[in-house]
């Protein structure tokens, strides 16, 4: 994988959708129904109002041709792409809650200095540290700060953006050209 | 125009070209019925006794009509009740909108009576759906809805709407067209793609068509005879196949998989080349997936992309309409001499024979029941059927002779779809002789509707396959569970004084003799009529692909039966 992650390859689905009710289970219930097992799912705004992006990871095993095609034929969602294979920046935001003992404080700060990371939150027997990037280095910082003691780990999932200038996925406006009225059969 | 939301519904309804209702009042969709009468008769409605009955109705009306049909129901109960029939559309690609009465904005979420969530219910078998908040959002969410149940690969969508919104008024504006952005199905298939099959199909020496329910939802019947003859290719169609292709064509060989002819099993096993028309290669079709037509490349014709590579890899595929994909097709293949493959066939069924059984003057064989039914209409009729052994037999001795006329319920499988099936298609079809082969089982699973037949005066004629049995769960605890019969011998009630009790003509049939007086005897009876044909209780219906196995496995018919066949001829076929 890209940024050193060791672990097994997975497929990372990017889609626009509708922001409704209901758009969210829908994605889930298909997800759950095809047997698609997510690894991770982050749901958000977007720049347009009214349109949602998600990032979906699932496992490798799995036909990303299916996924994309199971989801794509939902009516909330407006484009759908794998971008397993394509430059993507990739990143995953972590708070790590750790033990805060007053001979090893050094040792955290210079581990979280390392790491480019932050310590958002202090109090007198812990630190919230936060960090950023993708979820080998998130991994590895975790790792690191467990010889201190995690005391607790809230992670956002993966984020995934193409690089370079071109959106992710065709702008509202060429979505409307490119839409052929389906002709509906005439009554027999 | 000012209106409350339940006359826009209705009024939506005309919009949309809707003639039929079927459902069932009830406290959250009251609204909606005190504005029914004011469009009579625009739109008629027909009550049923169980709203399954309601969604299984309208699901057989839009299979014969192409229109979308539409149910009724209330909340909570009337709603859950609707479910079956609806995941019956959804698994058989069926446009049916269901539009349910739910409870009043502020009970919602807060387990009201006869509250369920419905929406969060069916999300797994509809298309799509919908709960309404704003009465004014009625017009655009029913076009949106009727849009999207018959566009691409048509399915059912419902739409629930509480009480309160069906009470609130509005002024009613009409969408000129409504078209979610996010809902683009494919219509006309890559022409490189065509040419490519084209391609495929002129260097195949073992083609085979394979036409499924894609051709009967696209019309597309003339299109599909048309590149059998042009390109010399037979013709298999699947068990929602069945009449989208004419059942005495010289190049029409019947139908494939766990109960279809064994000749083409192995033919599949031996082809090099399937056309697949709007098909989904089920489990019942296919056998064993990873055995299935190990010599062919695939041409896939297909209006869903999910189903392109689910559960079989094609080498080409045409995305779009099954009929415009067929046209474009057609306008580029040529006739091709293929006498060996053709040999090869014939040979085939000479050694499988799969439509044979004894002439037993003392017991009623149900084969004999069915083809004696085809035969005695001269397939001039609709027939529906519900599921297990009888059905199985109509789909293999199937001689209907109009495009579109043998309905059944088959990705589903629902038992007890005879009755309101036949309901949907008498209705949709007045003038025209509707039959419902049934099994003694899934008869009693909506039995009630008997009251709907009688009431309407639907003059269906229902014959029931009565072998005193779930035949087809029998027969497997017979074949794979050692015999064991459990719970599928079955206590009947005297069927032909049901019909009585509902004032339905009751007859019934206990020798073989008697079979064809029976029949003619309906045929004869203006009104509906049951009759209940006594057959042979552990008659197997065979050829049988065992489940699991492969389609070269399958299971022929018993020996004795085999010996009634034609006798082969001189060319010789190893197995």
């Amino acid at each position: 994988m890209r940024d050193g992650n060791i672990r097994r390859r997975r497929h990372t689905v990017i889609a626009q959708l509708e922001d409704r009710p209901g758009a969210l289970n829908r994605i889930v219930s298909r997800c759950r129904q095809r047997g698609f097992d997510i690894e991770s799912l982050v749901v958000g705004r977007s720049e347009t109002p009214g349109l949602l992006r998600m990032t979906l990871v699932v496992d490798g095993g799995i036909d990303a041709e299916q996924v994309v095609r199971q989801l794509g034929k939902l009516v909330d969602v407006l484009d759908i792409r794998d971008v397993s294979d394509e430059d993507t920046l990739v990143r995953e935001m972590a708070l790590i809650k750790v033990r805060w003992d007053a001979d090893r404080r050094t040792h955290i700060t210079e581990v979280v200095r390392a790491f480019r990371a932050r310590i958002v939150d202090v109090s007198p027997a812990s630190v919230i540290v936060e960090v950023t990037g993708d979820e080998g280095k998130v991994d590895a910082l975790v790792r690191l700060l467990q010889d201190y003691g995690v005391i607790e780990m809230v992670r956002t999932g993966r984020l995934a953006m193409l690089r370079g200038p071109a959106p992710s996925h065709p702008p509202l406006e060429q979505l409307e050209e490119a839409y052929e009225y389906c002709p509906v059969p005439q009554p027999r | 125009m000012q209106m409350t939301g339940a006359e826009m519904i209705l009024e939506c309804l005309i919009r949309e070209g809707v003639e039929v209702v079927f459902g069932l009042p009830g406290g959250a969709n009251l609204p909606l019925y005190d504005a029914l009468p004011r469009y009579f008769p625009r739109i008629r409605h027909y009550l049923v006794r169980h709203e399954q009955a309601a969604a299984l109705a309208a699901d057989a009306y839009a299979r014969v009509t192409g229109r979308v049909g539409v149910c009724f129901a209330t909340s909570g109960p009337g709603a859950t009740n609707l479910v079956t029939g609806i995941a019956n559309a959804w698994m058989d690609s069926v446009p049916v909108v269901a539009i349910t009465g739910s409870v009043v904005r502020g009970l919602i979420g807060r387990d009201g009576f006869q509250e369920a969530d419905i929406t969060g219910i069916t999300i797994p078998i509809t298309k799509h759906n919908y709960l309404v908040r704003d009465v004014r959002a009625i017009p655009r969410v029913l076009r949106e809805a009727f849009y999207i149940a018959r566009s691409g690969r048509p399915g059912p969508v419902l739409v629930d709407i509480p009480r309160d919104v069906q009470q609130e008024r509005a002024e009613f504006e009409w969408p000129e067209e409504a078209r979610p952005r996010g809902y683009r199905p494919p219509v006309e298939p890559d022409p490189r793609a065509v040419e490519q099959a084209a391609r495929l199909i002129a260097e195949s020496d073992r083609p085979l068509i394979l036409a499924g329910h894609g051709v009967i939802i696209a019309q597309a019947y003339d299109e599909l005879r048309e590149l059998a003859e042009r390109a010399n290719v037979p013709v298999i169609t699947t068990l929602l196949g069945i009449s989208g292709f004419p059942p005495d064509h010289p190049l029409y060989l019947g139908m494939p998989g766990m109960h279809g002819m064994h000749w083409n099993n192995l033919a599949i096993s031996e082809a090099d080349l399937l056309i697949a028309v709007g098909m989904r290669f089920d489990d019942r079709v296919t056998g064993r997936l990873k055995d299935f037509a190990p010599r062919a490349r695939v041409i896939h014709i297909e209006v869903d992309p999910a189903e392109v590579g689910k559960n079989v890899r094609p080498t080409v595929t045409l995305l779009g309409d099954a009929r415009v994909c067929l046209r474009r097709l057609n306008g580029e293949v040529r006739y091709k001499e293929r006498s060996e493959w053709f040999a090869r066939l014939e040979a085939l069924k000479q050694a499988y024979p799969s439509l044979v059984y004894p002439d037993d003057p003392e017991e009623v064989r149900p084969q004999y029941v069915i083809q004696k039914i085809y035969e005695m209409t001269d397939g001039d009729a609709y027939f529906v059927t519900g599921v297990g052994q009888h059905q199985m037999w109509a789909a293999q001795f199937f001689r209907g002779r109009r495009p579109n006329s043998f309905i059944t319920s088959g990705g589903l499988g629902t038992m007890g779809y005879e009755i309101p099936g036949a309901i949907g298609v008498q209705v949709a079809r007045p003038g025209d002789l509707v039959w419902a082969i049934c099994g003694d089982g899934g008869f009693q699973m909506t039995c009630q509707e008997l009251a709907t037949v009688a009431e309407n005066g639907l003059p269906i004629k229902f014959a029931i396959i009565d072998n005193g049995h779930h035949g087809m769960v029998r027969q497997w605890q017979q074949l794979f569970y050692r015999g064991n019969l459990v719970a599928s011998r079955l206590r009947n009630p005297d069927f032909v004084r049901l019909a009585e009790a509902y004032g339905i003509l009751g007859l019934r049939a206990v020798r073989r003799e008697d079979v064809p007086a029976v029949i003619d005897r309906a045929l004869r009876h203006p009104g509906p009529v049951l009759i209940d044909f006594r057959v042979k209780q552990d008659e197997n219906c065979y050829p049988m692909v065992p489940p699991g196995a492969s389609l070269q496995e399958t299971i022929g018919l018993p020996e004795e039966y085999r010996a009634l066949a034609p006798k082969p001829s001189a060319v010789e076929v190893e197995s």
